[in-house]
């Protein structure tokens, strides 16, 4: 115990003169270890998408800022740089575990140099391994972690750009609106339609209110409840609501849930929806003409 | 009592001006179906567009209410409620569906209108 607590205080203690040591040597055989490294990622089959040229130059400069990162024990330069390459590689479709892989590829490539460079001196090459291993590591998690987050970053951006441009409501003529759905619908959507909808209403004074889910892919149980609840708040305001296109796989799913449809009035499309609302507008709308006329 | 109950035509207007309470509910519930009985009311219109909050008493008292005036022969028509109130309501998992509704007293007046314009056509 005395002594393993001996020998890591030792190895903390000597990380500071070894790690100088371990960049100039990596400094030194950068071009061999490079080429190592490249060698192996294609052999790997790794980062597919991108052509030998680029790859090798991207590899020199995370190498560069790799071993920079051993130097100062600062990532954020590294952080930097990962989080600017993500950005320019993520659209051209390289995964999370390629990028994990390249890193991982890189610090076994250094590792076992070092082995070889120091397999003489099995003292010196224990301090070195110390000295390299967790910030090898720390290097790894900061990649690792920078794309993801960039990934993350991106996909929330699509998400709400998703979200602001799909559900406008359409004032078709007075007293009706439509509302277009399209693309996921998932429990915090539904619910901010239904706000949408119950606003609509509100302030179009809305009679009739078309809801076309024909861009909707799939549903479940949660949203088929938010769907039906936001019919039933629409009726206690005073409004029919339409649900027009309705997929077979959709409808199918609905039946499945055993959702409580009682309460939906549904046409097949949009257009069918349209002629349904002004069936029910036009009766108030001649009562209307009426009124005027006498 | 805050509800004003004023009579229009055939109708009797609730409006209900500020919270009410369990009892004050029923009591109005009772009232106004006493009411449609002895006056030979066609319709009673409830307007809660005052409430900010209308819990699941108030929501099944209205529903009862809705009920009990049908049985005693008129139509009861709840207008004014609100996007907030109607997303609760429906929450509920209450069966509303005897409750008729319309925006707002317009167009509840509206509503009736045509209806017993049709009812005059018929007669």
């Amino acid at each position: 115990m005395t002594a393993e607590t001996g020998t890591s205080e030792r190895a903390a203690a000597s990380d500071e003169s070894l790690l100088p040591e371990l960049v100039a040597y990596l400094r030194e055989n950068r071009t061999g270890l490079r080429e190592q490294w490249v060698e192996r990622i294609t052999a790997a089959g790794l980062l597919t998408a991108m052509t030998p040229d680029e790859i090798f130059s991207e590899v020199t400069a995370v190498y560069d800022n790799y071993v920079a990162a051993l130097e100062t024990g600062s990532v954020e330069t590294l952080q930097a740089y990962a989080r600017d390459l993500s950005e320019r590689i993520i659209p051209r479709g390289v995964d999370t575990d390629e990028v994990l892989g390249i890193v991982l590829l890189l610090r076994d490539i250094l590792a076992r140099s070092l082995f070889v460079h120091y397999q003489d001196n099995p003292e010196l090459l224990h301090r070195i391994l110390d000295a390299y291993e967790p910030a090898a590591n720390r290097i790894a998690v900061t990649v690792g972690v920078s794309f993801v987050e960039e990934r993350e970053r991106v996909i929330r951006e699509q998400q709400d750009a998703i979200r602001e441009l799909s559900t406008p409501v359409l004032q078709v003529r007075d007293r009706l609106v439509v509302l277009p759905i399209i693309g996921m619908l998932d429990s915090q959507r539904a619910r901010q339609l239904t706000e949408q909808l119950l606003g609509a209403i509100q302030s179009n004074r809305a009679r009739v209110v078309v809801l076309d889910i024909t861009g909707v892919a799939t549903i479940d149980l949660t949203v088929a409840n938010h769907l039906v609840q936001a019919v039933e708040a629409a009726r206690l305001m005073g409004a029919s609501a339409i649900i027009t296109g309705i997929s077979s796989k959709i409808a199918q799913t609905l039946v499945d849930l055993g959702v409580d449809l009682e309460q939906m009035r549904t046409v097949g499309d949009l257009q069918g929806g349209l002629e349904e609302a002004e069936r029910l507008l036009g009766y108030r709308g001649e009562a209307a003409a009426t009124d005027q006329r006498t | 009592m805050s509800v004003a109950i004023l009579r229009q035509g055939d109708a009797l207007i609730a409006a209900i001006q500020s919270d009410l309470t369990d009892a004050q509910v029923l009591a109005l519930r009772d009232d106004l179906a006493e009411r449609v009985g002895r006056h030979r009311l066609q319709a009673v219109i409830v307007d809660v567009s005052a409430l900010d909050v209308i819990d699941s008493f108030v929501a099944r008292s209205l529903r009862s209410m809705a009920i009990t005036t049908r049985l005693r022969g008129a139509e009861t028509l709840v207008v004014g409620i609100q996007p907030d109130v109607a997303i609760a309501m429906a929450h509920f998992d209450l069966n509303l569906k005897p409750l008729r509704t319309a925006k707002d007293l317009d167009e509840a007046l509206v509503l009736l209108g045509e209806r017993v314009e049709e009812d005059g056509d018929a007669e």
